[in-house]
């Protein structure tokens, strides 16, 4: 039996986190939809109503369209990519007797590095001089006799440069995607593969109908979390090539536009689409774990 | 059939594959370490993958001075901010899992929806409201909004935490005569130390890797070491290879933890993929 005091305290610890967020998140979204609706273009605030005419001129904006552009093939790739080796490498796991928590830790460990870190790093393993100044993998290859692999790397012609960067994130993230795949196999009840396996299922056959398909709610998670980090990708591309229009994504835009070139009202439309986009791939996946879950 | 000691070839190539994967991720540290180690003397791009000839600390000692107040403000912004984040999200995680009120569920989710928006879509407001309160430009301004943002992993972390505390735990307690405060207090803080350990490293972790806020809601003079090692990294006058040592001092605070306290680590990992 909880007492109405009881009920009232417990209000009470909620309430400062309640309104920090009320106020950070949801007030703040507000306030941007209304930057993005003015004609803020300078360094002080002016609310003067200009309708959508930010996002229909961001819609005719080639930077902002290449940027689109740049995101989608990014997240393809980096999606791809990271679900692919993040599977095969858990697979491996699996499979092994000994050094199974040491290869994990080893995949693991970029994720507590920054991605201003990875972007340094990379940038110089990536750097696309040759001839004299030849360096980084490009050298590496060039002294293994691998010269067929030499590439410009994230320097290549748009639109496949930033494909590239796709590289080092996966190089960051993948161990995650293995982390959660591990965990979903090792949760696959031992006496479901034998039993296959007494019905004369081969080693493919247990993979392909008993554990992949187990595996899809951990997929679909990946797929929001990666999902949402891509759609967002700033810092390692900043760290990687700075505001080199070839890589520019929106939340670069928005970055430079708003605190470089002072169009407040330009830079919060980039920002409402952002969230517009975010929400889309997160929305109905809270929206179905809140109905799905049993009381907790 | 074969002699048992010896390993079925299938085995030879997982660990074959295992090790050319584990290559690729360590190769990055790698060059890091042993360019870090080189003397300037030494340092060359055509032969940036050989080892150095001695150990030296010339190029650390070069970023070192560059980045000391830097790395020095990230642990005044990290620690703290890593700190009270623990507690509020205790604190909301407790309610929310074991005081349920009508829309509890609703408010949950409206909280969580802050750890997926893209900060973008509030960064102007951001800077308005920061400068307004005066506390555009420092440190205790950084703490206060990764403080804010933190709270939706934070509440879920904990939440999912005490929800696994069983009801009988709960009511034995009542039957007791504890009360809210008093279940908190001698059942839920000392159950939930490991979830401090988690909430704790992961929130250092991240605000120690954050580039966004810092660059836009700090001067020069607190910026975090992301945010200098960015600046070196886009200077033309600072050799490559300081750079490079530069960014392993970035990485070591972090690289520590994971060593030390991995295990923690990647439970924070996990629950933040939600239901994984």
């Amino acid at each position: 039996m909880n007492t109405r005091q009881e009920k009232l305290l417990a209000f009470a610890f909620i309430t400062p986190s309640i309104i920090a967020i009320g106020i950070f998140v949801y007030g703040f979204i507000g306030w941007s939809l209304r930057v993005s609706l003015s004609s803020w273009r300078g360094l002080l605030p002016d609310y003067t109503w200009a309708g959508l005419s930010n996002f229909i001129g961001l819609f005719q904006d080639r930077r902002f369209l290449i940027d689109i552009q740049n995101t989608l093939i990014f997240t393809i790739f980096f999606l791809a990519a990271s679900l692919v080796i993040g599977l095969l490498l858990a697979i491996l796991i699996d499979r092994i007797k000994w050094a199974g928590n040491l290869f994990r830790g080893v995949f693991l460990f970029p994720m507590a590095v920054s991605f201003i870190v990875t972007g340094v790093a990379w940038r110089w393993l990536m750097n696309p001089a040759t001839g004299s100044r030849i360096s980084g993998l490009n050298l590496l290859f060039d002294n293994l006799g691998l010269d067929f692999l030499i590439n410009n790397w994230h320097t290549t012609a748009p639109p496949w440069g930033i494909a590239f960067v796709v590289i080092p994130a996966v190089w960051q993230m993948s161990g995650f995607t293995m982390a959660l795949y591990l965990s979903g196999i090792q949760s696959i009840p031992a006496e479901l593969r034998e039993s296959a396996k007494m019905d004369g299922a081969n080693e493919f056959q247990v993979f392909r109908y008993i554990i992949l398909p187990l595996l899809n709610p951990v997929t679909l998670s990946a797929v929001i979390i990666l999902g949402h980090i891509s759609l967002k990708i700033f810092d390692l591309i900043v760290a990687m090539s700075g505001k080199d229009l070839r890589l520019d994504v929106p939340s670069i835009y928005m970055w430079t536009t708003t605190f470089d070139g002072n169009n407040f009202a330009r830079g919060a439309a980039i920002g409402i689409l952002m969230l517009l986009g975010v929400a889309l791939l997160v929305v109905p996946y809270l929206i179905y774990t809140n109905r799905t879950e049993i009381d907790v | 059939m074969k002699a048992r000691s010896l390993p079925r070839p299938g085995t030879l190539l997982v660990y074959a594959l295992l090790i050319g994967f584990m290559l690729f991720y360590l190769l990055p540290i790698y060059l890091m370490f042993i360019t870090g180690l080189k003397s300037f003397a030494e340092v060359n791009l055509r032969t940036m993958w050989n080892l150095p000839a001695g150990i030296q600390f010339d190029n650390f000692a070069a970023a070192l001075e560059r980045l000391l107040p830097n790395l020095i403000n990230s642990l005044t912004l990290t620690i703290p901010a890593a700190i009270i984040s623990s507690i509020l999200g205790s604190l909301n995680g407790y309610v929310l899992s074991k005081w349920k009120f009508r829309g509890a569920n609703l408010i949950f989710t409206l909280v969580l929806f802050g750890m997926f928006i893209p900060y973008q879509s509030v960064l102007i407001p951001l800077v308005q409201f920061m400068q307004r309160l005066g506390l555009y430009g420092g440190i205790p301004g950084l703490i206060l909004v990764h403080v804010i943002y933190g709270i939706p992993i934070t509440t879920l972390i904990f939440r999912n935490y005490y929800a696994s505390v069983p009801g009988e735990v709960m009511a034995a307690a009542r039957i007791d005569g504890a009360d809210f405060l008093g279940i908190y207090r001698y059942i839920m803080i000392p159950l939930s130390l490991p979830g401090f350990v988690v909430v704790i490293i992961w929130q250092f972790t991240n605000i120690w890797n954050e580039f966004l806020f810092a660059v836009v809601l700090t001067n020069p003079a607190n910026w975090p070491i992301t945010v200098a090692l960015n600046n070196l990294a886009g200077s033309q006058i600072v050799e490559w290879n300081v750079q490079m040592a530069g960014a392993l001092l970035a990485a070591i605070p972090t690289l520590i933890v994971y060593v030390l306290l991995g295990r923690y680590f990647i439970r924070g990992l996990m629950a933040g993929a939600l239901k994984g």
